[in-house]
């Protein structure tokens, strides 16, 4: 096979930091190139080089034989290549049709939007990934935004394919869709640059795998003469334990107690009488599939939205009523799932970060009047314990990897010292290593006798760290079962909304 | 009594000759905030219209040629100030504060040195009325909209055309999504800042068109400061008309309308005209509020974008 993309010593720098260290990468026509990586290693980055966004500050691309000199995407996309971003690159007040042609658009003038529409509808078919082109983006969850994104790239008949976490936001179903796409590609003989933290997913699809680790292309190895194990060991640079081992516990006393709660958003009631309890000491996992209410619940319990009948009671007291503000300093700690729209303040830095919910309060102000020195000191001992790199207290939140986003998010909630901690989906789009630390912390809490409501629609994830798992479906708890017993089929079953049989 | 007023056609074709030198800087405004530069200086690139209409109308004895000075000085301000805040960045109100005062200093200075302190000449050639030939027979609405000024007709157009060009073509979708996310296009393959430096150039040529009306349509001379806030009105007209060509003109259609029935009832003295000039400001403030809907500005307006960040 001839190469198609080749990458020789590419080097990039950001203030502070070498993101890209000599890198070099070989992509050959008709593979599938997995690049793995912890968090902050640097594909982005590099990819991003492929694309045009960023330009290398030494090393050379070439793309058959021929050196590439992009100064913009543009160039990129003249040169056939396709990039799905990590972070959407949507625009929400537009149609997804006009988000799909963009840059790109039909004819001379006038926007065909009947036929571009038209267009979308045939293309969303061709691939499996159904959607209506007259919708508005920013009106999508965000499972389908993650189709637009793909479906911009083939629209624009990409010769060659970077997909940059591509699965991160979707549903099983649709990466397995995905990943049948990704095959009938390699079929065409389309080469394919696939970022991804999931090994099993790497496993499955990729024919090669590059491992990047502190900005340095460690090693590229065949994925067929490989194991996730030594994957992840390559990766992190240590051995990585891929089980968790959770010592057997007694719950206490219920900490946070449902009852009843129906939510509404709009017209439509996403919770539909919801009751259970989260104990001390107890992790409760909360599983089900996208958009069955279980993040309308989360948003219940931490006073986001309000509840339509029910009660919300919380260490004895009924908060059903209370502010945000009030729950939170009641001792409710929460992770929410988007960390970029609710986590984070992007443009502060990780000392203002640090304090997003304490900077009112001592020792982090007094009559008004914030002390910085209190906050610093907060923040050096945050990025410290919970290994934020790059290690600089002062950087803007939004240059930091998506897994180093998370851990200031993480950082910031338990250090608060919860008797509660809602985590929605706390490791999304993270490398093991970070997953493993967060797994480690939250069982951490567990150990220290705090409640931990966790939301994922990570299967493995709730039943690797779950005392209890309550499954949700159509905004019903189909059933509370006890995390030791319950089975990956049980568990499927119940979230497609199929009852069990009651076992004697 | 205030029916027999709504009823007579010069209120209604003095409503429209008020609303054109709102219209077309709001429009002018509307196109730069599309493309997510945020636009006060109309106010100044209105002046520098005004005047360089009236400089080039005495020079070449023509009023169409006087036309197309005022917008050509127009666009010439409009691309510095693209240049500073597009490609250097810097901040847009600011920038556009200092337009605004700049242009109206410039502007008077240049009275005095080229015209002297006599003001411009009484012989300055007038832009036309026109007498639409079918429609100016017919009551009532002949009188309203057959024999009005030509750049009000221009103006009719240009909200058409404007409305068609953002809403209808490629290109104004590029533009619209240029001032929604920048990134987003920039990834898309648009140039973001070619796209920013069309907003504010096509915003500034209409801005200064509607100065050029004020100077050779209404009255046929210059003098200073004779804009009179109006850009800033215009400013809030175009928010008013939630950044549409379509609802600008309506909101400038309301202002216009407070502004001709003051005109109107100042003869009669039954009330006070400083309650009707106060009403579209009050009405205004009220829409802000969210009696129309809540405005959604283009969710990038206002922030400088650096690509290869
Ligand atoms: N625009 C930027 N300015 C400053 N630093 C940056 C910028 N973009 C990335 N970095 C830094 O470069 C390093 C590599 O980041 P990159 O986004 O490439 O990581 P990644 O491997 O894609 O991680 P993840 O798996 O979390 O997406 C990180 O330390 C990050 O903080
Ligand atoms: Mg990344």
């Amino acid at each position: 096979m001839s190469v198609c993309l080749e990458i020789k010593n590419l080097t990039k720098r950001f203030p502070g930091v070498l993101a890209n260290d000599r890198v070099n990468l070989e992509l050959r026509d008709g593979e599938i190139h997995a690049i793995l990586g912890e968090n902050g290693a640097g594909k982005s980055t590099l990819v991003k080089m492929i694309y045009g966004l960023y330009q290398p500050d030494s090393g050379s691309i070439s793309l058959h034989g021929q050196e590439l000199h992009f100064s913009s995407p543009r160039q990129a996309i003249q040169a056939g290549i396709g990039m799905v971003h990590q972070h959407f690159m949507l625009i929400p007040a537009l149609t997804v049709a006009e988000n799909i042609v963009l840059g790109s658009e039909p004819g001379n003038i006038h926007y065909r939007r009947k036929e571009n529409e038209e267009v979308i509808r045939q293309l969303s078919k061709q691939y499996h990934l159904e959607i209506d082109p007259s919708a508005k983006v920013g009106d999508l969850t965000v499972g389908l935004q993650q189709r637009v994104e793909i479906l911009k790239v083939f629209y624009r008949k990409a010769k060659v394919l970077i997909l940059d976490e591509p699965t991160a936001l979707l549903t099983p179903q649709e990466v397995e869709q995905l990943i049948q796409v990704m095959e009938r590609l390699r079929e065409q003989g389309i080469p394919i640059v696939f970022i991804s933290h999931k090994l099993d997913e790497v496993k499955r699809v990729s024919d090669r795998v590059t491992v990047m680790r502190a900005g340095k292309t460690v090693a590229t190895v065949e994925t067929a003469k490989t194991t996730p194990q030594e994957l992840a060991n390559l990766m992190v640079g240590r051995e990585v334990v891929l089980q968790v081992s959770k010592p057997p516990q007694t719950a206490g006393k219920p900490v946070l107690e449902v009852q009843d709660l129906v939510v509404a958003q709009g017209h439509a009631e996403k919770v539909r009488g919801v009751s259970f309890e989260v104990r001390q000491g107890e992790i409760f996992g909360l599983a089900g599939i996208d958009g069955n209410g279980q993040f309308e619940l989360v948003d219940a319990i931490t006073g986001l939205l309000p509840a339509k009948s029910g009660k919300v009671v919380f260490r004895g007291n009924d908060i059903t009523k209370a502010n945000v503000h009030k729950r939170t300093t009641a001792g409710i700690s929460y992770i929410p799932q988007d960390r970029h729209a609710d986590g984070l303040v992007l443009d502060f830095e990780l000392t203002e970060n640090f304090v997003l919910r304490d900077f009112a309060r001592a020792p982090f102000a007094q009559f008004g009047q914030m002390h910085r020195q209190a906050i610093e000191a907060h923040a050096e001992r945050l990025s410290e314990s919970f290994d934020v790199r790059p290690h600089r207290i002062h950087a803007i939140a939004r240059n930091l990897s998506g897994g180093n986003q998370q851990k200031v998010i993480l950082a910031r909630e338990v250090s608060r010292e919860p008797e509660l901690l809602i985590a929605a989906q706390p490791t999304r789009g993270l490398d093991v290593g970070a997953i493993q630390f967060i797994h480690d912390k939250l069982l951490e809490l567990r150990a220290n006798g705090k409640a931990v409501l966790l939301v994922s629609l990570e299967l493995d994830e709730i039943m690797s760290l779950s005392d209890r798992i309550g499954v949700i479906h159509d905004g019903r708890l189909m059933a509370v079962l006890p995390g030791g017993q319950a089975t990956r089929e049980q568990l499927g079953l119940l979230m497609t909304g199929v009852k069990l049989e009651k076992e004697g | 009594m205030f029916w027999h007023i709504l009823a007579q056609p010069e209120l209604w074709a003095a409503t429209l000759a008020m609303a054109t030198p709102l219209a077309l800087p709001a429009l002018g405004g509307t196109f730069s905030e599309r493309s997510g530069v945020v636009n006060i200086a109309m106010e100044g690139i209105m002046l520098i219209g005004a005047f360089f209409g009236v400089y080039a109308a005495c020079l070449t004895h023509s009023a169409w040629l006087g036309m197309l000075g005022g917008i050509i000085m127009g666009a010439v301000m409009s691309l510095i100030f693209a240049w500073v805040t597009v490609s250097i960045g810097a901040d847009q109100v600011v920038v556009g504060m200092g337009v605004n005062i700049f242009a109206a200093g410039l502007t008077t200075f240049l009275l005095n040195m080229i015209f002297g302190y006599g003001g411009t000449p009484t012989s300055t050639p007038h832009l036309p009325n026109i007498h639409i030939p079918g429609l100016s027979q017919v009551p009532f609405i002949g009188p309203v909209l057959g024999q009005q000024n030509v750049v009000v007709y221009i103006m009719l157009l240009a909200v058409i055309a404007s409305h068609y060009f953002l809403f209808h073509t490629n290109l104004g979708l590029r533009l619209r999504a240029v001032g929604e996310n920048p990134q987003a296009a920039d990834t898309a393959g648009i140039n973001v800042w070619n796209m920013r430096y069309l907003g504010v150039i096509i915003g500034g040529m209409l801005s200064s068109l509607g100065g050029v009306y004020l100077s050779l349509g209404l009255l046929n001379s210059f003098e200073p400061n004779m804009s009179s806030g109006r850009g800033y009105i215009a400013l809030a007209a175009m928010i008013f008309g939630k950044w549409t060509p379509f609802g600008s003109l309506g909101a400038a259609l309301l202002f216009g309308f407070s502004t001709a029935l003051s005109m109107y009832l100042q003869g009669t003295g039954n009330i006070s005209t400083n309650i009707i000039q106060m009403l579209p400001y009050a009405l205004t403030i009220l829409a802000l509020v969210g009696l129309v809907g809540r405005s959604t500005e283009p969710a990038a307006d206002g922030i400088p974008y650096e690509p290869n960040k």
